[in-house]
């Protein structure tokens, strides 16, 4: 009976501690827009915009005060009935092409975005030609003539014979 | 040339292309918005009994905006040397007070109405610049930081120069140092006075 007693206390203890846990775990507020459509925009978008503060995170996982305005924003925005292009606009006209994650294409932007296929464009060149040159040196690689072996083995005779007199 | 010299000036130019790389500041995020108008607003003054200030005041003057904040660190390192330049009056310079509670990490706002924010960030504003020197004009209180968003605000201190027209002219991301105010800030100013 008394283990029974004890099980049961340490049981609602144990129910006690996790009960108020698990309430300030859940401390973030509800989505103020329940509209589902409106929610995958927001996340696509959120996705999609470079955060100013912590610059290798974009608006949606960013954690900085300026995050949580954007983010208020842009739920302004679409509950407002904003289109995407407008909200794009929006944040461009006040932070820059640098807020969005794929900078248009535009002249400062060509380097960013031709660099990769010209650097490809330059190496397919060189292994090109390389593989030409290499190819020319393998042609021109013949037997050598009657004359040519005999004026080798006389090159050689004639090293066999000086390092035969260096070792005397 | 030798072709064993080509893989070293390879080299040589990727070290130099990393050097100026590294040397680039990545936070000097160019700004959209110079050269085009500041954007308008009316917000309200530190001193509580003036009307309400906006931009269209200042029409026909050149003038300098300061984004600020009492929570913000490197306003203070900054703040020196905007008390000195302000008692040589060259330039109107307007503050901007940019998130004053909300912005303050300590503080949560959540259960504030904003009657209660906007009172105590106008406290704070006021108590602060009596005690580090006020080199104001005028300051106005940004208190949900919604007018800092049209001016692209991302990380106080920020300093624009505006000219008569209305149009910014310059924008300072971070504090003010005397090598800029000296050789960027004054001139632009002096120039614009001119025009």
């Amino acid at each position: 009976m008394k283990t029974l007693r004890t099980l049961l206390s340490a049981a609602t203890l144990a129910l006690t501690l996790l009960l108020p846990t698990s309430n300030l775990l859940a401390k973030e507020a509800p989505p103020e827009v329940q509209d589902p459509v409106a929610e995958k925009r927001i996340q696509a978008l959120s996705e999609e915009l470079r955060c100013l503060v912590c610059q290798n995170q974009n608006i949606a996982d960013s954690n900085a005060d300026l995050a949580q305005d954007l983010r208020r924003e842009l739920r302004g925005m679409i509950q407002a009935g904003k289109s995407d292009k407008e909200i794009i606009d929006f944040m461009v006209a006040r932070y820059g092409d640098f807020v969005l994650y794929r900078p248009p294409v535009k002249g400062l932007t060509l380097m960013l975005w031709g660099g990769p296929a010209f650097l490809l464009l330059l190496g397919l060149i060189a292994l090109f030609t390389y593989l030409r040159k290499r190819n020319q040196v393998v042609a021109e690689q013949r037997p050598l003539s009657e004359e040519e072996n005999r004026r080798l083995s006389a090159m050689l005779a004639d090293q066999a014979d000086e390092a035969q007199k260096n070792n005397k | 040339m030798n072709k064993f010299l080509w893989p070293l000036v390879g080299f040589i130019a990727l070290v130099v292309l990393l050097a100026v790389g590294l040397n680039l500041n990545p936070r000097e995020v160019p700004s959209p918005l110079v050269g085009k108008p500041a954007p308008l607003f009316k917000l309200a003054r530190t001193d509580a009994d003036q009307p309400a200030f906006g931009p269209a005041d200042m029409q026909g003057k050149v003038w300098m905006l300061n984004v600020w904040s009492s929570w913000c660190v490197s306003c203070r390192q900054e703040h020196p040397l905007l008390v000195a330049m302000s008692k040589r009056q060259l330039v109107p310079l307007i503050g901007l007070n940019y998130k004053e509670v909300r912005g303050d990490s300590d503080i949560d706002v959540s259960k504030m109405s904003i009657d209660v924010e906007s009172a105590q960030a106008r406290l704070r504003a006021q108590a602060w610049l009596s005690k580090h020197g006020n080199p104001y004009d005028l300051t106005v209180l940004d208190v949900d930081g919604r007018v800092g968003m049209d001016y692209g605000v991302y990380g106080v201190p920020e300093t624009y120069v505006i000219d008569k027209q209305g149009v910014i002219r310059f924008k300072q991301t971070g504090p003010i140092t005397p090598d800029i105010l000296e050789k960027k800030l004054l001139p632009l100013i002096a120039e614009l006075n001119k025009a």
